[in-house]
């Protein structure tokens, strides 16, 4: 096996003890399937991430999931308007989870110059969002940043954070129906 | 066939239903009466000489400060035969922007029309289907209509300091 990084394990001769969260961290953080849902210039930045040169499939994520039930990460990159807005939150609704969202540059998070009467202020309007990344549009360099952000996350999550009140109280606050019951 | 011919041809049969006309860009404007829009389109369409048989646009514009004609639809018309154009105008008040829908005349002017009901509010009377076509149906106002301030009044995460407005 390679170097493991931040997993803290404890090694003895013939064995290895972590936790299981950890581990199960691990797996999930190389390999997350990202749904891209690309809708203009930060889309075209994206492709270029995917591309050989910025090569995401290094990360575990060439795994493209066209489909948002087989999708662990939601990569929103460009203008919501908020004629869209209901969809997107669909496509939310039908991950399954646990799930984490990457909202890509200046329009997704805010709006970005799109003062106006269509577009969405920002996807957290809709859905909650785990790591926000700037620019207009964003550099690969910045979407891989925001990515490994995600990494970081995922690996660090606990198994039991998707069912603590902390997060039901959050999607109650977006107004999206809790699915994962507790069965501790 | 000249602008001067169109005119003179339209004002022979509908002299009292028009109430200005100019030129620009060297297209004619006719401002119509807005209660005889779909008798004139009628004519203007099956005339065997003007022949104009595409509509090219409608539009509407808002001036706010024109009382009682605050709300201006305009249709822009294409006559292949002779290879000229015609803008219409008709004013409306924008306490009851209403005036009848030619969907019956040309088929494409029901998006138009629809377009033109969801940024200006205007009233098609007869349109078979008039609801919003680009803004989300739950939008309470007109959009492009100029009381209406640009940017969005609900906007609270951005400030004006990172966007070089003071």
């Amino acid at each position: 096996m390679g170097k493991i990084e931040d997993l803290v394990t404890i090694n003895g001769e013939g064995y290895q003890l972590t936790t299981l969260d950890k581990a199960i961290g691990l797996a999930r953080a190389n390999s997350v399937w990202p749904l891209p849902f690309a809708t203009s210039c930060c889309g075209i930045e994206f492709m270029a991430t995917m591309g050989s040169m910025y090569d995401m499939s290094r990360f575990g994520m060439e795994r493209m999931s066209f489909t948002p039930r087989q999708a662990d990460l939601l990569i929103v990159a460009g203008t919501i308007s908020k004629k869209l807005g209901p969809v997107l939150k669909q496509v939310y609704e039908q991950m399954a989870e646990p799930k984490w969202v990457l909202s890509v540059g200046a329009c997704a998070s805010s709006g970005g110059i799109f003062d106006t009467y269509s577009v969405l202020q920002g996807i957290d309007r809709i859905i909650p969002v785990d790591v926000y990344v700037p620019g207009c549009p964003p550099r690969p360099e910045q979407i891989i940043d925001g990515v490994m952000n995600i990494h970081k996350l995922v690996k660090k999550e606990s198994l039991r954070r998707r069912y603590s009140e902390e997060y039901k109280h959050l999607l109650k606050e977006y107004k999206i129906e809790v699915t994962n019951e507790n069965n501790d | 066939m000249t602008n001067e011919d169109i005119y003179k041809r339209i004002s022979d049969h509908f002299s009292s239903y028009i109430i200005a006309s100019d030129e620009t860009f060297g297209i004619l404007n006719i401002e119509i009466n807005p209660n005889k829009n779909t008798e004139i389109l009628q004519w203007l369409k099956e005339d065997s000489i003007l022949q104009f048989s595409f509509l090219t646009n409608i539009a509407g514009i808002h001036y706010p400060d024109s009382t009682e004609r605050e709300i201006a639809v305009v249709y822009q018309l294409h006559s292949w035969r002779n290879n000229s154009r015609l803008r219409l105008k008709a004013y409306l008040s924008i306490d009851n922007p209403t005036i009848d829908s030619i969907v019956h005349l040309y088929n494409g002017a029901n998006w138009m029309e629809r377009e033109t009901f969801d940024f200006f509010g205007v009233n098609f009377k007869n349109h078979p289907d008039l609801r919003r076509i680009l803004n989300e149906d739950s939008m309470d106002y007109f959009p492009m209509r100029k009381e209406h301030p640009l940017e969005d009044a609900t906007r609270e995460d951005k400030d004006d300091r990172f966007f070089g407005r003071f």
